[in-house]
């Protein structure tokens, strides 16, 4: 089965490809969008709403906002196609690489950069259904490509067997939640930049004419704190799990290892940024800020506390 | 009291919890930049040999033990007496909600943010009221019924919301008083046991201890444990990582007070379950057995001595000292290379974890080992600064170098040494030559099982008060000159909650759906 590591490598290529195309795109897509109307904001509109039998007459509804225009939106269509298709490629090459070695492919920094882009992706995918967040195809697809680019460039490893260390149930499951939160956080910390640049843009301060067509500031802020809420919720689970795996394999739920400090780190802060929701003062643009700072937690958690500190997470490292 | 009253408001407000979460965070850093001495302490010690005069001074405002720093236990404990400043009138204003009727009605609900009116035929207020209050009953809604000239009624659901996030932060109270009261009861020791070797649970028996602070020796409960084997299995297959360990498995025997005897195993993330504790497989490595006769031909040393491994292919070092030897006492630092292999500049390496040619190396020290001088010594070091080499390194004679079975004459007069095989039939250098040992980690903490409930309690609570909205919804209806009936509707949201409108727009659609089919088909 080890040969089918040398498939997973040409899909995850060919996805990279197929992202790299659906980038540009997204990248026109964002610059055409200046040229776009903003979206109506929500308004009262008498008249509209449901159909009913006999004299009902409806005087006033508010409804709910609606979302950015579907208009010209073809290549921005595409890309967001083009991306489903790099998706399914890069998602191939993951269950490959799990084929060619037998167990989770989570275990080393190309893996974590292979399997965690693949859920930010999938996350990105799936939660347009609920959240149309297409405009953030350039910065999503960029870091997919950073991610898999850096990954298969300066970490790449071939198939090995898993360590002992790492040879537990709770690998899958600690590791894979990880990843999701991860995702739900990268997404949110993509729409607290968007709230930045748009209020910056509602005050007058920068033009940013392809802002326009974007949901407003507030809009922007509700959105981003839902993602980063369920990521946090993941993360919470994250550190219960990796706190029962600690007390399986080493014998103490919590000794301040490196990883276990970014681990609480990037929870406290984003317990902040909660809170912050609920702090006069602190709504808007500091929680945008706070939102960041998260993230950059979240980021340095994951490649600088594995490559550089020294630690019990170091094997699992590269 | 007016300063502590101010000051106490100050504490339990939310911005104040919201800048003490972001110090706790700033205040974690440097317990990741600068070694521990919980997770760390060699990484301390070496701190403090590479940077003699700033290690002190980090030290003194305890930035090795930032964990259990005063000042970070000032944030946190800060902290939780603000989250409890809040909980508890928050606790006692949900427990009178809970027993309160919904707000009135208010006067403008085109005020709100969700809003809808109709008009319609056929109905009456009282009527309309009526059904909308079954209705929302229905849905959970806690109802109050607001009677007049223009009826309305008035909703609420999503208690627990609130419920929820009020138990989120009890629950970590909990995990707090869990890990810090119930923790101070734990304790944890490292054991090094070789093949064929036993443990007996008593302080004296442990190689290391870690007492909590709650710890009394009379706590430990008795038993034994002999390891029986330690067996590794080795990549053999994918080039790749040839060599490489795939699985470590200690086959033990348990020994109970009243002589029972069971036969055990014990992998990496399968600790095993002893009388309250549990048993972890940390680490393991080799054994040789040595035997030293000194100058006068009498045996001055002979046991199994634990080399530390220093690499992946089990490189390892060890000590050897032989304080009795006569006439002159000696030392010895010896490597232990499983796989020996000669490197391009002659030094020897091991290739291979598994034993397939074992070779031991050894330099030999005489001169005062400091023993004597009441400084307690690690059996790990040979402190050579008061000793002069007689062999290996710059003494001019080659290190000895011994095979399972073999024995070399130490220069001088010092005596001899033997690498003894532990092999009980057939080569005396194969695969069975050197026992192993193994390193278990011997702990009980009663807290674990707490610590574990509160949390699961506060995730649980995070995701109710989450996903559960809260909402008032209130309908007014009031009877036109016209004699239709006016409904109007309106619904407000505690907290973040996307889907207000929607939801208040089903219920209205809904309602007006049953009172006009009430109305068509009498």
């Amino acid at each position: 089965m080890i040969e089918l590591d040398g498939y997973s490598l040409v899909a995850i290529y060919s996805a990279m490809a197929i992202y790299m195309i659906a980038f540009v795109l997204f990248a026109v897509d964002m610059a055409q969008r200046s040229s776009r109307k903003a979206p109506p904001r929500p308004e009262e509109t008498p008249g509209q709403g449901a159909q009913f039998r006999g004299a009902v007459t409806v005087l006033q509804q508010k409804s709910p906002p609606a979302e950015a225009p579907t208009v010209a939106m073809r290549i921005g269509q595409a890309a967001f196609a083009l991306v489903v298709l790099g998706w399914l490629l890069h998602v191939g090459g993951v269950v490959l690489r799990t084929l060619a070695q037998g167990f989770v492919p989570w275990a080393s920094m190309f893996e974590f950069s292979l399997t965690s882009s693949a859920i930010s992706v999938g996350v990105f995918i799936v939660i347009q259904r609920w959240l149309d967040v297409k405009f953030l195809g350039v910065y999503l697809v960029g870091f997919t490509l950073l991610s898999l680019g850096v990954g298969t460039v300066n970490f790449y490893v071939p198939v090995k067997p898993l360590p002992p260390a790492l040879d537990s149930y709770w690998l899958v499951i600690h590791v894979f939640v990880a990843s999701l939160a991860t995702a739900f956080f990268t997404l949110g910390a993509g729409l607290a930049i968007g709230q930045l640049v748009q209020s910056a843009r509602e005050a007058g301060k920068r033009s940013f004419s392809w802002f326009t067509s974007l949901p407003d500031s507030t809009r922007l802020e509700t959105m981003s704190y839902m993602l980063n809420v369920i990521g946090f919720v993941f993360w919470s689970f994250t550190l219960i799990a990796g706190a029962i795996w600690a007390e399986r394999s080493w014998g103490r739920y919590w000794g301040w290892d490196n990883k276990e400090v970014w681990t609480f780190i990037v929870w406290v802060v984003y317990a902040g940024y909660v809170h912050a929701r609920a702090t006069r003062g602190w709504r808007g643009t500091r929680s945008s800020w706070l939102a960041l700072v998260g993230f950059a937690t979240v980021i340095f958690n994951y490649t600088a506390v594995n490559l550089f500190l020294p630690g019990l997470h170091a094997y699992s490292g590269i | 009291m007016g300063y502590a009253r101010f000051f106490w408001r100050q504490l339990t407000s939310m911005r104040t919890a919201l800048i003490l979460l972001l110090l706790l965070a700033i205040a974690s850093v440097p317990g990741s930049i600068l070694p521990q001495r919980t997770a760390d302490p060699n990484g301390v010690i070496q701190y403090f040999e590479s940077n003699p005069e700033l290690a002190p001074l980090l030290d003194s405002v305890q930035l090795f033990d930032v964990f259990g720093s005063v000042w970070f236990a000032s944030v946190y404990l800060l902290l939780f007496i603000s989250l409890i400043g809040c909980i508890i009138p928050r606790t006692r204003h949900h427990l009178t909600a809970l027993r309160t009727q919904p707000p009135r009605t208010p006067a403008r609900l085109e005020r709100l943010p969700a809003h809808m009116a109709v008009e319609l035929d056929g109905s009456d207020a009282a009527t309309a009221i009526a059904s909308a209050q079954t209705q929302l009953r229905k849905a959970g809604f806690r109802t109050r019924l607001v009677e007049g000239e223009k009826p309305s009624v008035a909703a609420e659901r999503g208690y627990l919301r609130e419920t929820g996030n009020l138990l989120f932060h009890l629950a970590l109270v909990g995990v707090l008083i869990s890990a810090g009261i119930v923790g101070s009861l734990a304790y944890t020791g490292q054991k090094v046991i070789i093949e064929g070797h036993r443990f007996i649970n008593v302080l004296a028996d442990y190689s290391s201890f870690n007492p909590g602070s709650g710890f009394d020796e009379r706590m430990l409960e008795p038993f034994m444990m002999v390891l029986d084997s330690f067996e590794v299995e080795y990549e053999s297959e994918n080039l790749n990582a040839y060599g490489f360990p795939v699985d470590y498995t200690a086959f033990v025997s348990l020994v109970s007070p009243d002589g029972t005897d069971e036969q055990r195993t014990i992998k990496v993330n399968q600790p095993l379950p002893v009388h309250g504790y549990e048993v972890y497989l940390l680490g393991n490595g080799y054994a040789p057995k040595i035997t030293v006769r000194d100058g006068d031909g009498n045996v001055a040393f002979s046991d199994y001595v634990a080399f530390l491994p220093q690499d992946n292919n089990l490189t390892s070092l060890g000590v050897i000292k032989v304080p009795d030897a006569a006439p002159e006492s000696f030392g010895m630092i010896g490597f232990f290379y499983p796989t020996a292999a000669e490197l391009s500049t002659g030094a020897l390496t091991s290739v291979h974890a598994d034993l397939q040619n074992p070779v031991l190396t050894l330099n030999v020290y005489t001169g005062d080992m400091g023993l004597d001088d009441g400084v307690p010594r690690s059996v790990y070091e040979l402190n050579i600064d008061e000793m002069m080499q007689v062999a290996g390194g710059v003494s001019g004679t080659a290190a000895l170098e011994l095979r399972p079975g073999e024995s070399a004459t130490l220069p001088g007069d010092l005596g001899t040494v033997t690498f003894e095989s532990a092999a009980r039939t057939g080569e005396p250098s194969g695969s069975e030559s050197v026992l192993r040992f193994a390193t278990f980690d011997i702990t009980h903490d009663p807290s674990g099982p707490w610590v574990l409930l509160f949390s699961v309690v506060a995730l649980a609570g995070l995701i109710l008060s989450l996903v559960v909205p809260r909402r008032r919804f209130w309908v007014r209806a009031s009877e036109q000159a016209n004699g239709r009936v006016h409904l109007e509707y309106g619904g407000l949201a505690r907290g973040e909650d996307p889907g207000l409108m929607t939801a208040l727009n089903d219920f209205a659609e809904n309602h007006i759906r049953l009172l006009t089919m009430k109305e068509t088909s009498p």
